[in-house]
């Protein structure tokens, strides 16, 4: 994973509620055996409706995205962060998201940021005019007109993305408390060992 | 003498949580040991190739089970020699192939696509017994959560944990809040697990359980067999919670003896001492408590774009204006022209052209036993274009058709097909056709999940039945 610590520029002023995985992608673009390449199906419907932000050439490139509440509910499908992220989009700004979805976008150095709605609200109306700049170390979003929002971020989170820590080869530092408590499972639940019929 | 140390009274969740944790940090985030990994082909190429490229190995293949699932077409997949007939999507073809490469490359063990025992993750894990009360469960599906049904501690992954857990048999996780949704009373007839979670799901919200593992309880659920509480346990995504629990009982003990990979003899005994042990104790506090009344769950229907979108067959379209919320309102408004359906319609009066019972939700042998009841006898109308049946699993199908199931699908003019996920989801070639309307057993009506400007209304298989033989949404109750 790359670091990441700050992203500044244009919005798409999306806003809408319940953008589901399915919306972010279709399932038809899940048969690639690869992590690239999924942008040209991101928010496919969307993108089929005339006027639609993702093909106004205003926001063309940008690198955040202003949504509702309940962002990426649905599948568990990391296709959609990495949909998103070949688009290049690096954050998301919503009142809300989905566990699976910022647990996703998480790992791809992708930004969730969780923010209320007024604040939404405001950012949708900036976006449409001018860029938005969210500073993870500061754990801030400000826009030009002097507009500043606070959020919160797991710490461990934070950590993981400033850092751009391999989350594997973190967790392949414990292996000796894994094993530890392999033995112990064997020796307190025995029959968790699959029989094969 | 010896002392007894009380530990304050846990819930099912939390027990299973505590039994799981390898190690804890400072901030609260545990590394949780993962007793039961499913991988299926449309998630997982990616997590394999992340292996091969930082030369790691799979630390557990014996608690790893593959099989594919997702994106086999439901069409015969041998030909009367026994050989593969090819799937003409080469892309779908590369899918299968690469988890066929994979599961044997890293020592899993795999179910192949025509074998009796394949299925749907969520079909195959239980009824293999692979599946077990107390146990930690992923699979890179957010419907993992059928497990729950079994008392397991279940939920759905992206690639990057499947990849985690391939290489550590972990994942490092925060715990999650608690919520007890207690069902209470007596289900009236033709009201079945489909419909109390539908019902659940609108009264929650397609968010009301962001941030929690739900526990169902009462004495509805308690009343559910495993497919039920599996149908159940299956949604708890569709109203936001990435898990959802049932507490097992003798039903979950009965239904498990015996299965293929489920605990034998001795060691059976000791795994059903150990998890009668993990019912939620008296006095345990959850941090949030929704009660429902079974008295006011009615075979459902949803309606728009979001499974929280759910009605009462009885019920017309509402008013996008009568929302509260103004992002609702918007979203309504934004359902009903996708829908191609205006506020006031009565559910009953909506025609559909297609007929989907299957999926993950609905696909187990109580399901196909239920459609049939209503089918027998019957025929499908005839603005019904297309109706098709799919198992769950090809043990699903096996008894079905020992059951004369088949036949009764089949004279009503469905088709009965190879198992798979199928058209739930619109990545095998099932698809419903552009603006054309589908009962579906399945669990997600989002745009265009069931193929392009296709148009979902989530039921029960029994409500499914019912819509077949009239060509509209129906109340099952008036035909039965």
């Amino acid at each position: 994973m790359q670091p990441i610590s700050q992203v500044e520029g244009r919005a798409y002023p999306l806003g809408l509620k319940n953008i589901d995985t399915d919306i972010i992608i279709p399932a038809v673009w899940l048969k690639t055996i690869s992590r690239t390449g999924l942008g040209k199906g991101a928010f496919e419907t969307l993108r089929a409706v005339e006027g639609n932000v993702f093909d106004n050439p205003e926001y063309n490139g940008a690198p955040i995205l202003i949504a509702g509440d309940n962002f990426g509910c649905g599948s568990s499908r990391e296709h959609a962060a990495w949909a998103m992220a070949d688009l290049g989009i690096t954050a998301v700004i919503a009142p809300s998201f989905s566990d699976i979805f910022s647990g996703n976008a998480f790992k791809n150095g992708l930004l969730a940021i969780v923010l209320p709605q007024p604040a939404i609200d405001r950012l949708l109306e900036v976006a449409k005019t001018d860029p938005i700049r969210i500073d993870l170390e500061t754990q801030t979003v400000t826009t030009p007109f002097q507009d500043r929002f606070e959020f919160e971020i797991d710490p461990f989170r934070k950590h993981c993305l400033l850092n751009g820590v391999d989350e594997i080869g973190l967790t392949l530092n414990s292996s000796d408390a894994i094993s530890a408590y392999e033995r112990k499972l064997a020796t307190d639940r025995p029959w968790l060992a699959p029989t094969m019929g | 003498m010896a002392t007894f140390i009380m530990s304050a009274p846990q819930t099912l969740y939390e027990k299973i949580w505590n039994a799981h944790v390898v190690e804890q940090r400072d901030d609260g985030t545990c590394l949780i040991f993962i007793d039961r990994h499913l991988v299926h082909e449309v998630t997982s190429p990616q997590a394999f190739e992340g292996l091969r490229v930082a030369g790691r190995t799979v630390r557990r293949p014996d608690l790893t089970l593959a099989v594919p699932d997702h994106n086999l077409p439901t069409t015969a997949r041998r030909d009367g020699a026994g050989n593969r007939i090819p799937i003409a999507d080469p892309e779908s073809a590369a899918q299968l192939d690469a988890l066929e490469r994979n599961a044997p490359a890293f020592g899993i063990r795999y179910i192949a696509d025509a074998d009796l025992e394949q299925g749907i993750v969520h079909v195959v894990g239980p009824e293999q017994g692979f599946s077990l009360p107390g146990t930690t469960i992923v699979c890179g599906d957010s419907h993992t959560a059928s497990h729950g049904g079994l008392g397991a501690l279940a939920f759905g992954i992206g690639t990057s944990e499947v990849e985690h857990v391939l290489a550590t048999q972990t994942l490092q996780l925060k715990q999650s809040k608690s919520m007890e949704v207690r069902v209470d009373g007596e289900l009236g007839p033709g009201v079945s697990a489909k419909d109390v979670v539908l019902h659940i799901t609108g009264v929650l919200g397609a968010s009301g359980g962001t941030g929690y593992v739900i526990e169902y309880t009462g004495s509805v659920i308690r009343a559910l067999s495993i497919e039920g509480r599996l149908t159940v346990s299956n949604m708890a995504i569709e109203h936001g919670a990435r898990a959802g629990l049932v507490a097992p009982d003798d039903v979950t003990f009965a239904y498990l003896k015996g299965r293929p990979m489920a605990p034998k003899g001795a060691q059976w005994d000791a795994a059903v001492a150990y998890w009668r042990s993990l019912a939620t104790d008296a006095g345990a506090a959850y941090d949030k408590v929704v009660t429902i009344d079974a008295a006011d769950i009615a075979p459902s229907v949803t309606w728009g774009t979001s499974p929280e979108d759910v009605l009462p067959i009885t019920g017309s379209i509402p008013d996008p204006a009568s929302f509260a919320d103004p992002s609702k309102q918007v979203a309504a408004q934004k359902s009903l022209d996708y829908m191609g359906l205006s506020a006031g319609t009565k559910l009953t009066e909506i025609e559909v052209q297609n007929i989907f019972i299957g999926s993950c939700t609905n696909s187990r042998i109580e399901d196909l036993r239920a459609a049939a009841a209503v089918l027998k006898d019957r025929k499908k109308a005839d603005a019904v274009k297309w109706a098709i049946v799919v198992p769950g699993s090809g043990l699903v199908k096996r008894q079905a058709e020992e059951e004369g199931l088949d036949r009764i699908f089949t004279d009503a003019g469905f088709e009965w097909r190879e198992p798979g996920c199928s058209a739930c989801l619109g990545m095998n070639p099932d698809k419903v056709p552009p603006g054309e309307r589908c009962a579906s057993t399945s669990n997600r009506n989002f745009v265009g999940r069931q193929g392009p400007g296709a148009r979902t209304h989530l039921v029960s298989p029994a409500m499914a039945a019912a819509a077949a033989v009239t060509g509209r949404l129906t109340d099952v109750r008036l035909l039965i």
